[in-house]
C-alpha cells in the first residue's frame, strides 16, 4: 500500500499537473473574484470564505479524472486488481494521494490566497481548519466518481455533473464554519457535521467505488 | 499445483462468447489457447484470472494464485525500468527484481524512463513483470506482440524456468511462442451459440 502511495506521489510531481495545475487554478478563481464582483473589500471579506471554498471544490475537481484514468489506459489497473491488494485499499490509497496533490496544498495556501480576498482576521484559523476537514471528504468522493465513470473516454465533464452535487453538504457546512466564526458566532456544530460528513465518507464511500470500479473493469 | 478449469462460460458485454470449457493444467505446464480474432480468448483468460465473473461453471484456483499480463503492459512512462518494476515487486511483497531485470535482458536500460523504450522493449517490461510477482499461475495474453526473435526466445526461456520451478502458464496467442512442448487448445469448437436478441430489458442490464 505505501509502494502504490509513493508511486502515485511520484508520478504526480513527474509528470507535472499534480501540485502545481489545482493550485494555479485555485489562484486564478481567487484573483478573478475581485475583477468580477468590484474591488469594494467590504463586500469582498463577506463573500471571501464562500469563495475560497469554491475555488478549492474547483481545483478539486479538476484533477479527479486523472485519478483512475490514467491507470486504467496503460492497464495498471487491471494488474493492480490482480495484485494482492483488496480494491478497497486501493481506491483509498488513490483517494490519499489525490488529497496530498491537490487537497493538502490548497489548505496550505488558503490563508494567502484568503490576504487576495480581504479575509477578516477572525476568518483565518476557521477557514483553514474546515478546508483541513473538508478536503478529505472532496477526495474521497471525486475517487467514487473517478471509479464511475473509469471506462469512459471524454467522461470529464460526466465526472464534474456526477461529482458536484455530491460536493453540496461538504460546501454548506464548510463554508458555513468559517462565515459564523467570522461574525462572531458559534461554529461547533457546522464543524461536527462537516467532520462527520467527512469521516462517514471515508468510511463508507471506499466500499461503493470498489464495488463500482471492479464492475467496470469486467 | 493444477488448475482445473471446469465447464467454464464466459461472456463479453453480456453475450455468452465461449461456452463449456474445460480443461486441467497440471504443475509444470503450458497451455496455449488458440483461435480466431473475436472467439472470445482474452475475455477466457480475464474470467480465469478473476477480473470478471463467469457466466456459469468454476475456476479451481483462487486469484490469488494468478499473475495476469494483458495486453496493456502498465507501464508509466515517467518512472524508470527499475521504478517500474521495483513497484510491483513492492506491491505482490517479493523484494527483489534483479532475476526479472537479468530474464529480460533489461540491465542496460534499468535507468531509462519507461516512456523512452521501444514497443519491444515496453514488452519485455510487462513480461519481466511476471518473473516480479512470484505468483505460480501465469495468465498471458498475447505476450509476444512487437517481440523479435530473441526477445521471444528469451520469454520462451522465461517461462520454462518458471514451469521448472513448479509453476504453470495458460497462454493466448496467434503467433508462434517458441514453446514446442506446450500443449495447444483451440477454442473454436467451444463458441457460443448466439442467443434470439429478443430480450430487450436484458440488453440494459
Amino acid at each position: 500500500m505505501i509502494a502504490l502511495l509513493t508511486r502515485d506521489l511520484r508520478l504526480a510531481v513527474r509528470a507535472g499537473g499534480g501540485f502545481g495545475l489545482g493550485l494555479a487554478f485555485f489562484l486564478i478563481v481567487v484573483v478573478l473574484v475581485p475583477f468580477g464582483v468590484g474591488p469594494e473589500s467590504g463586500l469582498l471579506s463577506k463573500i471571501a470564505p464562500g469563495v475560497l471554498w469554491l475555488g478549492a471544490l474547483l481545483a478539486c475537481l479538476l484533477s479527479l479524472d486523472r485519478i483512475l484514468a490514467l491507470d486504467w489506459e496503460d492497464g495498471s489497473l487491471d494488474l493492480l486488481a490482480t495484485a494482492p491488494l483488496p480494491m478497497e485499499a486501493i481506491v483509498s490509497i488513490k483517494a490519499l494521494a489525490h488529497w496530498i496533490t491537490t487537497g493538502l496544498p490548497l489548505v496550505l495556501a488558503a490563508p494567502v490566497f484568503g490576504l487576495l480576498l480581504n479575509l477578516p482576521d477572525a476568518g483565518y484559523v476557521p477557514l483553514v481548519i474546515s478546508l483541513l476537514i473538508g478536503t478529505p471528504a472532496l477526495s474521497v468522493i471525486g475517487t467514487f466518481g473517478a471509479a464511475l465513470t473509469v471506462g469512459l473516454k471524454r467522461g470529464g465533464l460526466l465526472l464534474s455533473l456526477l461529482v458536484l452535487p455530491l460536493y453540496v453538504p461538504t460546501l454548506i457546512f464548510g463554508a458555513e464554519m468559517a462565515r459564523r466564526a467570522i461574525e462572531g458566532m458559534e461554529a461547533t456544530t457546522p464543524l461536527l457535521m462537516l467532520a462527520g460528513i467527512t469521516c462517514g465518507t471515508i468510511a463508507l464511500l471506499p466500499f461503493a467505488s470498489a464495488a463500482v470500479l471492479r464492475v467496470n473493469l469486467r | 499445483m493444477e488448475l482445473t478449469v471446469s465447464d467454464l462460460s464466459v461472456a463479453r458485454g453480456g453475450i455468452a462468447v465461449l461456452e463449456g470449457v474445460s480443461f486441467t493444467i497440471a504443475s509444470g505446464e503450458a497451455l496455449v489457447l488458440r483461435g480466431p480474432n473475436g472467439i472470445g480468448k482474452t475475455t477466457l483468460l480475464r474470467t480465469v484470472a478473476g477480473l470478471q465473473p463467469p457466466l456459469s461453471g468454476a475456476v479451481g484456483l483462487e486469484r490469488d494464485a494468478m499473475a495476469y499480463a494483458g495486453h496493456a503492459d502498465g507501464i508509466k512512462s515517467v518512472l524508470s525500468v527499475r521504478e517500474n518494476l521495483q513497484f510491483w515487486a513492492d506491491v505482490f511483497e517479493t523484494g527483489s527484481i534483479d532475476a526479472a531485470l537479468d530474464a529480460f535482458d533489461l540491465r542496460g536500460l534499468e535507468n531509462r524512463a519507461a516512456g523512452g523504450l521501444s514497443a519491444g522493449q515496453k514488452r519485455r517490461l510487462g513480461l519481466a513483470r511476471m518473473v516480479v510477482t512470484g505468483r505460480p499461475v501465469w495468465v498471458l495474453d498475447e505476450p509476444t506482440v512487437s517481440l523479435d526473435v530473441a526477445s521471444v526466445a528469451m520469454f520462451a526461456d522465461a517461462v520454462r524456468a518458471h514451469l521448472a520451478g513448479g509453476g504453470l502458464a495458460l497462454l493466448a496467442t496467434h503467433i508462434d511462442l517458441g514453446l514446442a512442448e506446450a500443449r495447444v487448445l483451440d477454442v473454436e469448437p467451444f463458441k457460443a451459440v448466439p442467443p434470439p436478441l429478443d430480450d430487450f430489458d436484458g440488453a440494459f442490464l
